[in-house]
């Protein structure tokens, strides 16, 4: 699914080095092994979206093709009103179909500030596919435990204005480079929104959590889990799936 | 002769008791209902435009172009520098905020003004003598749905000009208490200076309120509103209230109409020996239906009589201490006080004696058209015609 893909992507895809030397390894070395383990080719995953409410949850069952590190196509199969509801990605544009309307729309400007769904991720943190490299600095600030878990903790520094979050934290596993958390700063240092990745199992000879946990830390409340049921990776995906045809389909 | 007319008018009239009270009744409240409604209407759209002119109007509003007022997705890009030529206006930057007051989100609006202006009556001077780093100022509605007091803390997260996050605990330094509810809910003022410090948009402002000195000329990428269009949507709003509400006192009117018809059908049909006396006695016909109509709108003298005994300690109290509106009414978009002082003015008591009095004439009249076509000797007789 898109969206999972997405936060994976955003955390761990980079492209030039980093200076800061961790035991053996450098800041970019460390990310790139991270970049290996997880990223594909193509990649198809079924997941759960699930939405905490005040008193109620909601879950939204999809199933996500995605190609490279831009394009994407998700559809989005229960609960019965989201059903048939298709998101195509491709490089910096996105279009939405929705079966009820029967319409395609292209999501810019200030719609794409509208949360995915009623969750907590907005459609601009979809978007955003740049590599981290190229709009942080980063730096191995220590080694921490997080259960029974060693990892680096990587501090990122934004080097460019345009970004949503000008700092981040990452928590990535010292042997299985998987991210195991992640925390997202305003300019003023506060903090706006926590990632929790869990259930890491290894698929296909590499380690990927199966259950992320993505939350405005600023509101009560649980945020949205997302839960992987099933993914492949480097699946052969046919072209058409990538093109605006496939919405109406 | 017409002295006669009305002597002979009330003294049937009298003479009828309880028949003519009611019918004076129903036509008095009908009287009395009208005065009251427009009063009210009048005293609510007195108060909103002032209210409105004093709190968010004043004298137009300067507007970027690529903002909509109605559209809060035209705020992220409908800013400019206001161009130095322009005098006399208090620049306004509107921004999408989201405070966060005991872990739930609530979308407000972020209005930058000037410490120093003296244009809308937003208490401003309590900028100038707060330490904290992020003085702001609410409404009452707003410090009631957030919760907040002054000198609260609360914590707002916005984007600068570049969409980067930011986010920092602002302090609660005053909370105004207006009845201009689009000034009020939803919203939280700030110093213009701080506004421009947290979102990077150094000098740009969304609008720009007019103060009684300015003089507009057209300027490229900016549109003037007038305090006449503004007001303009208030007045809409009200004479539309005022249709509404007149289905009320139409009705009422018309069964008061229908009370003194059905009366006067009956007394032409009842009192054929008296109209035959009448016209023996010397009387013409016309004077006949003319005495039967003033006997007819006599109603509508009576009606004020009463109207007044009962309407004016009324009207004078509510004019006093004014009608409670209900809480939630005053959520809406326009202007509502908690307390509408009605207005009774002479034009609207002219007015309505005017409307009461023509129209109960007239179906005095109607019935009274047929005494012009009697046969006196038949009408003597009492026979049937």
């Amino acid at each position: 699914m898109k969206t999972i893909k997405y936060i994976l992507v955003m955390i761990v895809i980079v492209g030039s080095g980093f200076e800061v030397q961790a035991q053996n390894l450098t800041a970019n070395e460390i990310i790139n092994k991270v970049d290996d383990n997880m990223s594909s080719e193509t990649q198809v995953v079924v997941s759960d979206m699930v939405i905490y409410g005040k008193r109620n949850k909601r879950t939204v069952t999809s199933k996500g093709y995605t190609r490279g590190k831009n394009d994407s196509f998700t559809e989005y199969l229960a609960p019965a009103r989201e059903e048939g509801t298709k998101m195509l990605k491709l490089e910096d544009r996105l279009w939405i179909y929705s079966p009820s309307t029967d319409r395609t729309i292209q999501l810019s400007g200030h719609m794409l500030r509208q949360s995915v769904m009623g969750s907590d991720l907005s459609y601009e943190d979809m978007m955003e596919d740049r590599e981290l490299t190229d709009i942080y600095e980063a730096t191995i600030i220590s080694e921490e435990t997080i259960g029974d878990r060693n990892t680096w903790k990587l501090e990122l520094i934004a080097k460019v204005d345009d970004v949503s979050y000008p700092k981040r934290t990452i928590w990535i596993d010292t042997e299985r480079f998987v991210p195991l958390k992640e925390e997202l700063f305003a300019k003023s240092g506060q903090l706006l929104k926590k990632v929790v990745m869990d259930d890491i199992k290894q698929v296909e000879g590499r380690w990927y959590p199966f259950k992320m946990n993505y939350k405005d830390v600023l509101k009560d409340g649980k945020g949205t889990d997302f839960i992987v049921k099933e993914i492949q990776f480097n699946v052969e995906i046919p072209e058409y799936i990538f093109t605006k045809a496939s919405l109406k389909k | 002769m017409m002295k006669l007319a009305f002597q002979i008018a009330y003294k049937n009239l009298m003479g009828a008791g309880l028949r003519t009270w009611l019918n004076v009744a129903v036509l008095s409240f009908a009287f009395v209902i009208i005065i009251f409604f427009n009063g009210l209407m009048d005293g609510w759209n007195r108060q909103s435009r002032t209210d409105s002119i004093a709190w968010e109007y004043g004298h137009g509003h300067l507007q970027n172009d690529a903002y909509d007022p109605y559209d809060a997705f035209t705020l992220q890009d409908g800013h400019a520098e206001i161009p130095s030529k322009v005098k006399n206006v208090t620049p306004i930057l509107v921004q999408q905020g989201n405070i966060y007051p005991e872990g739930r989100m609530m979308s407000v609006l972020l209005k930058g003004i000037d410490k120093e202006q003296g244009t809308i009556k937003i208490p401003t001077e309590a900028f100038t003598t707060s330490t904290a780093q992020f003085p702001a100022i609410i409404g009452n509605r707003m410090a009631e749905a957030a919760q907040l007091k002054v000198g609260d803390q609360v914590l707002l997260r916005w984007r600068d000009k570049n969409g980067t996050f930011d986010a920092s605990n602002i302090t609660i330094v005053d909370i105004f208490d207006t009845t201009v509810a689009s000034v009020d809910s939803g919203q939280i003022w700030l110093p213009i200076e701080t506004l421009w410090e947290m979102t990077g948009l150094h000098n740009h402002a969304t609008l720009a309120i007019a103060n009684s000195n300015y003089e507009h000329v057209p300027i490229e990428g900016w549109n003037f509103e007038s305090q006449a269009e503004m007001l303009q949507n208030l007045d809409d709003i009200i004479s539309m209230k005022k249709y509404s509400s007149s289905i009320l006192y139409i009705l009422l009117l018309a069964i008061a109409l229908l009370a003194i018809f059905d009366t006067q059908v009956l007394s032409i049909f009842r009192r054929q020996k008296e109209i035959g006396t009448y016209i023996a006695l010397g009387m013409t016909r016309l004077q006949v239906v003319r005495l039967f109509t003033v006997e007819g709108s006599m109603y509508s003298f009576l009606a004020m009589i009463v109207g007044c005994i009962y309407g004016i300690p009324l009207f004078i109290f509510l004019n006093a201490k004014g009608i409670g509106m209900p809480q939630a009414s005053q959520e809406m978009g326009i202007s509502l006080a908690d307390r509408i002082y009605p207005i009774f003015g002479l034009q609207l008591i002219v007015g309505t004696i005017l409307l009461v009095t023509i129209s109960a004439t007239i179906v005095s009249y109607l019935p009274a058209r047929k005494i012009a076509k009697m046969n006196p000797v038949l009408a003597l007789k009492g026979k049937l015609q």
